[in-house]
């Protein structure tokens, strides 16, 4: 195939002020990161909250919980960014819709929209890993701090929660990496992360190969170490003798 | 069926060999594939409107870069001696259009492709085939006349084309305070001009009357400004085969000779256009006149 490589575009200038089109990939893993962490505590906090919901024995509670997962996971995360971008600003009382179409700006009510659409989405998955991380404990556990005396908070809070969530970090963790690749729908609503920068590079520049290739790697590299990180906060947390695995 | 046709091809191409059409010396590069597949797979674009986009009433692409393409395609029949020729379409975005043309998946992209230098490292382009200047779609009542009114205000454009680079310099260099949203295709950048989050959309100015014809209501909508740049539109194909070219160049250039060009641009920018039977009602402008007179398959920067 005829292609013109040249790896050193990425030093060139791009022909606006003097920025060059590395300062542009920079400035993408920047939005990438604070998209990607927002979306993650939104998430892990709705997430937790939803799964203890789901395995509560009050029916309405965790039929809610379930609803709200059947809801999220079933509908393509593209669909749900454009639903939270372009539909619902649209249904907001006037002043607050003005408010966040003309005094935001652009890159904020993006930001704002795929933050609350990646959290939500991914909140339906970390509330399912909870859940299992529950169940996943024997029901004894559950008779016996009852037994003791024990409220439902309390059973949560001291017994159920701190194992399912030592238990549940390798899926987590893959959830959190997740989110990081699940971030790239920003650039279809002109946030400039990572993915868009590198369209734009490829266009500018007409080098989309090389533009392409350091995206992977800088995705890689960013989605490694996460995971090595993950990898040694399960290890520091483990508790002698409660999971097997992991070494 | 592939064989087939192949044979049939080849068939073909024996039996009219005689003819006086047939080119004498030896065939190479993409004319040899040509001939010697009996097929020639142009690129095209889904919603490139009125240069190359789906929405006729058959599956094929249609538009007026679309039927200087099939310009190309009859004048090489006639070259090749293949009354034959099959047309295979693929379909291109503007992210995979420059990688199918150098691998070989598509022979001929027209479309709204701009020519410009970073490109030419990758493609060789034809004769021009459109002139566009980059200006602003605006509600007619925003009081936004030039772009200097657009200091401070929210302004969109399509993510990758020269009005995003030509925007974001001027907003570096005259320091106006604009914010940019880059949308991913006009469709989209319209829409965000429609709901009110951009005061005005920069872009070539055909896709401006392009979208303008498309609005629920046209008459609310006025295309302004002086032009910032001016792009030339070209047909893409591989570099380095200086015999394709000069197929394409030719068929290109005895259009325009032939003044059959003001009938195609007659019926893409002047009359009801399908899906919806709008009327771009843009009128020939000076640039392209003078680029049909004078054909080139230079830049417009580099003019």
């Amino acid at each position: 195939m005829d292609y013109n490589w040249d790896w050193g575009v990425f030093l060139r200038s791009t022909g606006i002020g003097d920025e060059i089109y590395l300062d542009w990939f920079v400035a993408g893993l920047g939005w990438t990161v604070a998209v990607a962490l927002a979306g993650w505590i939104f998430a892990l906090l709705l997430g937790s909250l939803l799964g203890v919901l789901r395995t509560l024995p009050n029916r309405w509670l965790s039929g809610l919980a379930t609803a709200y997962v059947e809801l999220f996971r079933n509908v393509p995360l593209l669909v749900q960014l454009f639903i939270w971008y372009f539909l619902v600003p649209d249904l907001l009382p006037e002043p607050l819709e003005l408010w966040f179409k003309q005094d935001l700006s652009p890159a904020t009510s993006a930001y704002l929209s795929v933050v609350v659409c990646l959290g939500l989405f991914t909140a339906a998955r970390v509330c399912e890993q909870v859940r299992t991380g529950i169940q996943a404990l024997p029901r004894g556990q559950t008779a016996a701090a009852l037994a003791l005396g024990l409220r439902t908070g309390q059973i949560y809070r001291q017994v159920l929660l701190p194992q399912a969530f030592r238990i549940i970090i390798p899926p987590l963790t893959s959830e959190f990496l997740n989110i990081f690749k699940n971030s790239s729908v920003a650039s279809l609503i002109g946030l400039m992360e990572l993915l868009a920068q590198t369209k734009q590079t490829a266009e500018f520049s007409a080098h989309l190969f090389e533009a392409f290739t350091l995206a992977t790697l800088i995705y890689f590299t960013l989605n490694m170490s996460l995971m090595l990180v993950m990898r040694r906060i399960e290890k520091k947390v483990a508790v002698p003798g409660l999971i097997a695995g992991g070494k | 069926m592939r064989i087939a046709s192949c044979l049939l091809g080849s068939a073909l191409a024996v039996a009219l060999s005689s003819g006086p059409v047939v080119a004498a010396e030896e065939l190479s590069g993409t004319l040899k594939k040509i001939k010697d597949t009996g097929t020639i797979t142009l690129g095209h674009r889904d919603a490139s409107i009125p240069f190359s986009y789906l929405g006729g009433t058959s599956r094929e692409p249609i538009g007026y870069s679309h039927d200087l393409q099939l310009k190309v395609v009859e004048a090489l029949k006639q070259q090749l001696g293949l009354p034959e020729l099959k047309v295979r379409y693929t379909l291109v975005t503007s992210q995979s259009r420059i990688p199918l043309v150098q691998n070989g998946t598509v022979d001929l992209e027209c479309g709204s492709t701009t020519n410009n230098v970073e490109r030419q490292q990758q493609v060789a382009f034809s004769v021009g085939i459109f002139e566009v200047g980059t200006r602003l779609l605006t509600k007619k009542t925003s009081g936004i006349q030039n772009f200097a009114d657009l200091k401070g205000k929210n302004v969109v454009t399509t993510a990758g084309t020269t009005s995003e680079r030509l925007l974001r310099s001027m907003n570096v260099e005259k320091q106006m305070g604009m914010s940019i949203i880059a949308a991913k295709d006009h469709g989209e950048s319209f829409l965000m001009l429609e709901s009110g989050r951009a005061a005005a959309f920069m872009m070539d100015d055909a896709l401006l009357y392009g979208e303008m014809a498309k609005a629920r209501k046209p008459d609310d909508w006025a295309v302004v400004g002086t032009p910032q740049s001016f792009e030339i539109y070209a047909c893409m194909l591989r570099k380095g085969d200086p015999a394709f070219k000069k197929a394409v160049d030719d068929a290109l250039i005895a259009t325009y000779r032939s003044g059959e060009i003001n009938a195609i641009y007659d019926k893409w920018f002047l009359q009801p256009i399908p899906p919806k039977g709008l009327n771009l009602n843009f009128p020939m402008s000076d640039e392209l006149k003078k680029l049909i007179e004078v054909p080139t398959d230079k830049s417009a920067e580099e003019m």
